[in-house]
């Protein structure tokens, strides 16, 4: 069982959002890189299901050297080996592309990604990856269980869950509740040190999209506070003045 | 050429967030003298598709196909990609959603197509196809240039006005071909609340967080909501500790929602809660810390406590009714 979990290097959830150089850069001062929160569901059911199948877990990332501890994080959540693609981001068809070529060479019987990066929010390289490979594609996945070659999984609907079966192999986008988050325990730390992050060059694909320039929404006004006692001025507000009820 | 839109239903009806997708197709194909026609997947009756007009669109293509009902992303792509072919799109409008995203990533490829997804505004075009879209879970935007020749374009819901005053579209069945390899997944059974008003495309959601300090007490929650006609959410504690089910949980980690009005009871407003509200048009806060961040990010807001408060704004509320 060879199992890629693809991760993004991602501003932690409290980070606050901010450019420079004329709105064309995204702003790192003071800010927090993470492993995505979904791709991390992922990582911590594709430890699970390795251990349990006794196979080998890979974890790549298309990025700069810049996002290395993020990987070598996963090598201490427990995968056994990490791949940086070494090339920029830019558009969810050039990482897509990136993750298919690696993918196809390396003969995966299973790809877990995230449901959707918390930074560009596309929800779209499992997706593409899969055409590429000509795989099924099912996301977002809360949960996954293996019978053999045969998956079955959970994916969240719209007021609910559906039920899938599919043979291996396929790709997942992943979101809780299929695993716990693990947090790295200090063996892992110290193994992580000397498992393989090895770095392989970018194939040339040309992207499909290229970001101009960023924005900031406006900021809110201030809240209008209603007395507890007077929750009436609240229903009237809603009516007239927002025009919502 | 023509603008396709890739459309869902459900429950017999287009969903709001198609009808959305539709509109701003229609406002588009003004701006660039094209046609819209939309794609329907599935059994549903020939009447509510025709609604896809009030919209904009002229024409529904359908194909009526019962293993098309469930999602299965391969099938769904394959087909609205023969639909692509055969109306001569050069550009694909969907909404923004779990389905959707799905499907047209698959599309990307069998179109070599470029993708913008979380788009809130129509394109510019003078110098290159520019579109804004919603970034960092709605912390900004950015402005992405499409390069391909053919587009598609996920819109982000309550982004864009809906137009409703269009007459009904003609419903044409589209034949396709599919095969065995399109449904490798197979859907071996659903689990869906029916009688619930579905959380993405509520109009008005309550919500409650750890400070209802447990399930016995979300009857206050329902009472608020069923008065409003609003669906109901919760925080991920709450979810994670089981009080609700997991497809209520809003945020950074859950739905995404983005209602008129947005109504949070015992919600402290963490970053990640925010992250999946701050799309709704009015927030209103009700939590008996006034130092609670959530009031930052309110309109309206009620210092007090829950248990008091709720029963009397659930009566003022039935009162207007
Ligand atoms: C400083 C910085 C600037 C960036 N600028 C841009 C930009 O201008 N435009 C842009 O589109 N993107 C940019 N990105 C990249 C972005 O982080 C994504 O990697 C990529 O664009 C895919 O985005 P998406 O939202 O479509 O991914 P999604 O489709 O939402 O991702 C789904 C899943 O795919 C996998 N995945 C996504 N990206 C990667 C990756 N890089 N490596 C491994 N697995 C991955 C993960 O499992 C993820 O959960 C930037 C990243 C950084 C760090
Ligand atoms: C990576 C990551 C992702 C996350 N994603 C999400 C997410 O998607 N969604 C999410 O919600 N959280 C998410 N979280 C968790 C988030 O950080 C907060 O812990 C969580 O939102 C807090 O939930 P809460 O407001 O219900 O509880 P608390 O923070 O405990 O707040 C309870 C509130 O209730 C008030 N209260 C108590 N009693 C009463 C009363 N009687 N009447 C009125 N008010 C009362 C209190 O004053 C307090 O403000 C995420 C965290 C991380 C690290």
């Amino acid at each position: 069982m060879k199992i890629l979990v693809c991760i993004t290097h991602v501003p932690d959830t409290t980070s606050k959002i901010q450019f420079t150089d004329n709105n064309t850069q995204f702003d790192k001062t003071g800010v927090q890189f993470i492993i995505g929160p979904y791709d991390d569901y992922a990582l911590a059911r594709a430890v699970e299901l390795r251990d349990q199948t006794g196979g080998s877990l890979t974890v790549l990332n298309v990025g700069e050297a810049e996002t290395e501890p993020t990987l070598r994080k996963a090598l201490a959540i427990g995968a056994d080996e990490a791949i940086r693609v070494n090339a920029f981001p830019s558009d969810s068809l050039f990482v897509a592309n990136q993750i298919a070529h690696y993918a196809t060479e390396g003969g995966y019987d299973l790809i877990l990604m995230g449901r959707e990066s918390i930074d560009f929010n596309g929800g779209m390289v499992h997706g593409m990856v899969a055409e590429m490979l000509g795989m099924p594609s099912i996301s977002p996945v809360m949960k996954l269980d293996l019978e053999g070659e045969t998956a079955k999984l959970a994916r969240e609907i719209e007021g609910g869950k559906e039920y899938l079966e599919v043979n291996l192999p396929f790709v997942a986008g992943c979101q809780e509740p299929i695993a716990e988050w693990k947090i790295p325990n200090m063996r892992g730390i110290m193994s992580a040190r000397t498992k393989p992050l090895n770095v392989v060059e970018a194939v040339s694909e040309d992207a499909a999209t290229k970001t101009i320039s960023y924005e900031l929404p406006p900021a809110k006004g201030a809240v209008k506070l209603i007395d507890k006692d007077n929750v009436e001025e609240l229903v009237q507000l809603l009516q007239n003045e927002a025009k919502v009820l | 050429m023509s603008i396709l839109v890739y459309i869902e239903h459900a429950d017999g009806a287009i969903k709001k967030t198609s009808l959305e997708a539709v509109s701003y197709a229609t406002a588009l194909a003004e701006k660039e003298g094209k046609e819209v026609v939309a794609v329907a997947l599935g059994t549903i009756d020939q009447g509510a598709l025709a609604k896809a007009g009030s919209a904009g669109a002229a024409k529904v293509l359908q194909v009526e196909d019962d293993k098309l009902n469930a999602g299965i992303i391969q099938a769904h792509a394959n087909v609205v990609a023969q639909a692509f072919e055969k109306v001569g799109a050069d550009t694909l409008v969907l909404a923004k959603s779990s389905l959707g995203d799905a499907v047209a990533a698959r599309l990307t490829i069998k179109l070599k197509a470029g993708l913008v997804s979380n788009v809130v505004a129509l394109p510019e075009t003078d110098g290159g196809y520019k579109v804004k879209r919603s970034i960092y879970t709605g912390k900004a935007f950015a402005y992405s240039e499409i390069t391909t020749a053919n587009k598609i374009l996920a819109v982000k819901k309550n982004a864009v006005a809906l137009k409703a005053d269009g007459a009904d579209a003609s419903v044409e069945k589209l034949e396709v071909t599919l095969s065995d390899s399109d449904f490798a997944a197979k859907i071996t059974s659903t689990d869906k609340a029916t009688d619930e008003i579905s959380l993405p495309e509520a109009d008005i959601v309550v919500s409650g967080g750890r400070g209802m300090k447990g399930p016995e007490n979300w009857n206050l929650i329902e009472d608020l909501a069923k008065a409003m006609g609003a669906a109901t959410g919760c925080s991920k504690p709450v979810s994670d500790s089981g009080w609700r089910p997991h497809h209520e949980h809003v945020g950074q980690t859950g739905v995404k929602v983005a209602p008129s009005l947005y109504v949070a009871v015992g919600i402290s407003g963490a970053i990640q809660h925010l992250a999946g509200v701050n799309a709704s048009k009015y927030i209103v806060v009700i939590n008996k810390d006034p130092e609670a961040p959530f009031f930052k990010a309110a309109d309206y807001g009620i210092v007090g406590d829950a248990f008091e408060v709720l029963p009397k704004l659930t009566e003022a509320v039935k009162a207007i009714k």
